[in-house]
């Protein structure tokens, strides 16, 4: 910066002097962006080496095997990556017919006065620290959730029925589907502001000459607004989809913690993030830290597995 | 434009050279840095503030974990490590490392069971170890019943409740398992294991939350936490067979009973010790330097605030609910510090200069 300045002070002409700036300008932005691609090629790089032994003693078997045995030394991802991608799932399906309906109710129907208020209280819920979720869920959340749901679901169900078998577990309000309720509450404004601001983009036009050819509004939000808005609705479910995948302190919290395959949504389990969460600062021997860092490379394919899904449904959305 | 800017730039830089002068100048005595075990986080932290009013010297000790701990000293990023698990003598040589308790501290038994307060139900190790094998799996079952005659267990499931995170508290408890139960060797003892059964909480607090949320949950605290919360512990049988509570008394028997000098690196658990008041789960935290300094002066500076810690911090850390180690224990460790020695081969510090 400082010699772009001295040859500024050197150059007399006005023309060449903004030519110069130009040219810092497009080598300030340049380095901005590779800056950003080399720290997550550095980053996946160092995951990988860190992880390699890991990989290198366990093999495939790293992927498919369930025993976390710190003691033995016998590690397996499976547990917590069936567990990430269950709660995420499920966070997904609670958080997306709410933050819709926020939206939609946001720019279709609420009177002017009520959009201001409702619309800041969903930002602030974006704003809350992940740890406060965490202790919130665990002293108020879960002793209502485990005496207000939990008990009534598992005290409904047939005897050997599958809804039997899903509600299995001890009902304290922890577990699968505790975690993925917190984690629901702290996606939906992500997606429900996303979805807003494209609604929001929809140009007046396009709604009003629905309404003027007599729809109502119902008809109105499913046949024209919500098909108009698709491609983006898309990126809005990914970018919560991804956020609920990484979450760590507010599901280890709550998700009981246990490794190996959740047997039920009531039973506990374990995600990638809460593992390393819980680990990493005591892993005193270098196979355990070598498998947690192993975890944290899965955990980024997963995610960008996600980001690239998204991207292939928008590309095919925009083709058709 | 852009001169401005140079001109912003260099006033911000003399700015940063003004603050840093003036944070030299206030640094009087030696700094130290230190890193690792949370459990007696607090405790270093009200020392090194009584040790800095007193002596000048600035302690700096970040609560990164032992496992932390044990890799800063390694890596040689710090002049002290801390660790709730000591290294066995192997592991010390192999790093050229040397080991000292600091205080002790405990792992308590609590239960949320409808009827039963503090200190009525008995618990024995291999008992506990079958609740936490999954074996035992109701407060009614005849192994529960036969030592507790007359107390009325209510017929609940025995819920399991562990710590998730790793832990010197697990360390601690899962040690005890495996000395008093051959059945928990499947299990083993680590900061954190493979368990057969239950939920994992984070943290004392998540452990004592689920306890207190689960009618028959059973769990396992620190000492401090389970006092200053006052949770419901249980009674547990020491090695000479008295079923007795949990109390810094009692902790401190443990110590008393044990024989350090026959514990090559102060390598020493103090689980299950005899003595008719030793309660069973007892430990102590550790600090790790290594043996050879290249830096005499600052191991010294070390040295010296574990030395006036020793001497001046007992009431403290009783005000913090940590038990103290006996006076025998502490001149133990200061003969040991003539092993750490400075570039000239003498030692770094001499206590009592």
């Amino acid at each position: 910066m400082t010699a772009a300045g001295l040859t500024v002070e050197r150059a007399p002409r006005p023309r060449a002097r903004g030519a110069v700036f130009d040219r810092a300008f497009e080598y300030a932005c340049f380095a901005a962006a590779t800056l950003l691609l080399s720290a997550l090629g550095g980053l996946i790089f160092s995951l990988a080496i860190g992880g390699w032994p890991a990989f290198a003693k366990f093999g495939p078997a790293f992927f498919v095997r369930s025993t976390w045995n710190p003691v033995t030394e016998v590690y397996g991802a499976s547990g917590a990556i069936v567990g990430t991608l269950v709660s995420s799932g499920l966070a997904l399906l609670l958080a997306l017919p709410l933050a819709m309906g926020v939206a939609i109710f946001l720019v279709e129907l609420c009177p002017a006065s009520l959009r201001r208020p409702i619309g800041t209280a969903v930002e602030l819920l974006a704003g809350i620290p992940s740890i406060v979720y965490g202790m919130w869920g665990l002293f108020v959340f879960a002793p209502w959730f485990g005496r207000h749901i939990e008990v009534p679901a598992m005290t409904a169900a047939p005897p050997g029925s599958l809804w039997e078998t899903l509600t299995t577990g001890v009902p304290n309000g922890t577990g699968i589907l505790a975690a993925s309720v917190i984690l629901a509450i702290m996606i939906l404004p992500f997606i429900a502001a996303t979805l807003r601001e494209l609604l929001l983009a929809i140009p007046p036009a396009v709604r009003e000459s629905a309404y003027g050819l007599g729809s109502t509004r119902f008809e109105v939000i499913r046949k024209v607004s919500l098909p108009y808005v698709r491609i983006g609705a898309v990126g809005a479910i990914m970018l919560g989809l991804g956020r609920a995948l990484g979450e760590t302190m507010a599901v280890t919290f709550i998700i009981g913690n246990a490794h190996g395959f959740p047997t039920s949504i009531f039973a506990s389990g374990a995600t990638i993030a809460s593992t390393i969460a819980n680990e990493f600062a005591e892993a005193t021997s270098d196979m355990h830290t070598a498998a947690l860092i192993a975890l944290g490379l899965v955990l980024f394919v997963i995610t960008f597995a996600v980001l690239a899904l998204a991207r292939l449904m928008i590309a095919r959305e925009a083709a058709r | 434009m852009l001169k401005k800017l140079v001109v912003v730039l260099a006033a911000t830089a003399a700015l940063a050279g003004c603050s840093k002068g003036t944070q030299t100048q206030q640094a009087q005595g030696p700094q130290i840095s230190g890193a690792g075990a949370t459990f007696p986080a607090p405790l270093y932290a009200k020392w090194a503030e009584a040790a800095k009013a007193a002596t000048g010297l600035t302690l700096n000790y970040q609560p990164i974990g032992s496992g932390g701990g044990i890799k800063q000293i390694e890596a040689n990023t710090v002049a002290f490590g801390a660790s709730d698990k000591p290294l066995k003598p192997d592991e010390l040589e192999k790093n050229g490392l040397m080991q000292f308790p600091t205080v002790m501290g405990g792992v308590v038994p609590v239960a949320n069971l409808p009827g039963v307060s503090a200190g009525q139900l008995k618990i024995t190790g291999p008992v506990l170890a079958d609740i936490y094998l999954g074996k035992v799996k109701k407060w009614t079952d005849p192994e529960i019943a036969q030592i507790n005659p007359g107390l009325k267990l209510p017929n609940l499931p025995i819920t399991v409740v562990h710590r998730s995170d790793g832990s010197g508290t697990t360390f601690l408890f899962t040690s005890y398992l495996s000395a008093v139960s051959p059945a928990w060797g499947t299990v083993g003892a680590s900061d954190s294991v493979s368990w057969p059964t239950g939920l994992g909480g984070k943290g004392n607090d998540g452990v004592a939350a689920m306890t207190k949320q689960t009618t028959g949950a059973i769990g396992y605290v620190e000492y401090a936490y389970a006092k200053q919360n006052a949770m419901t512990y249980t009674l547990l049988q020491n090695k000479d067979g008295n079923f007795i509570s949990p109390t810094a008394d009692n902790f401190a028997a443990a110590a008393a009973g044990a024989d350090w000098t026959k514990a090559p690196g102060f390598y020493l658990l103090l689980l299950n010790q005899p003595g008719k008041n030793a309660w069973p789960i007892t430990g102590a935290t550790f600090i790790l330097m290594h043996r050879q300094q290249t830096n005499a002066a600052q191991a010294k500076a070390v040295l010296s605030f574990f030395d006036w810690a020793y001497k001046n911090g007992d009431s403290q850390a009783q005000a913090l609910d940590y038990v103290p180690l006996p006076g025998s224990v502490k001149t133990l460790i200061r003969q040991s510090w003539s092993g750490i020695v400075g570039p000239d081969g003498k030692p770094v510090y001499t206590p009592g200069s």
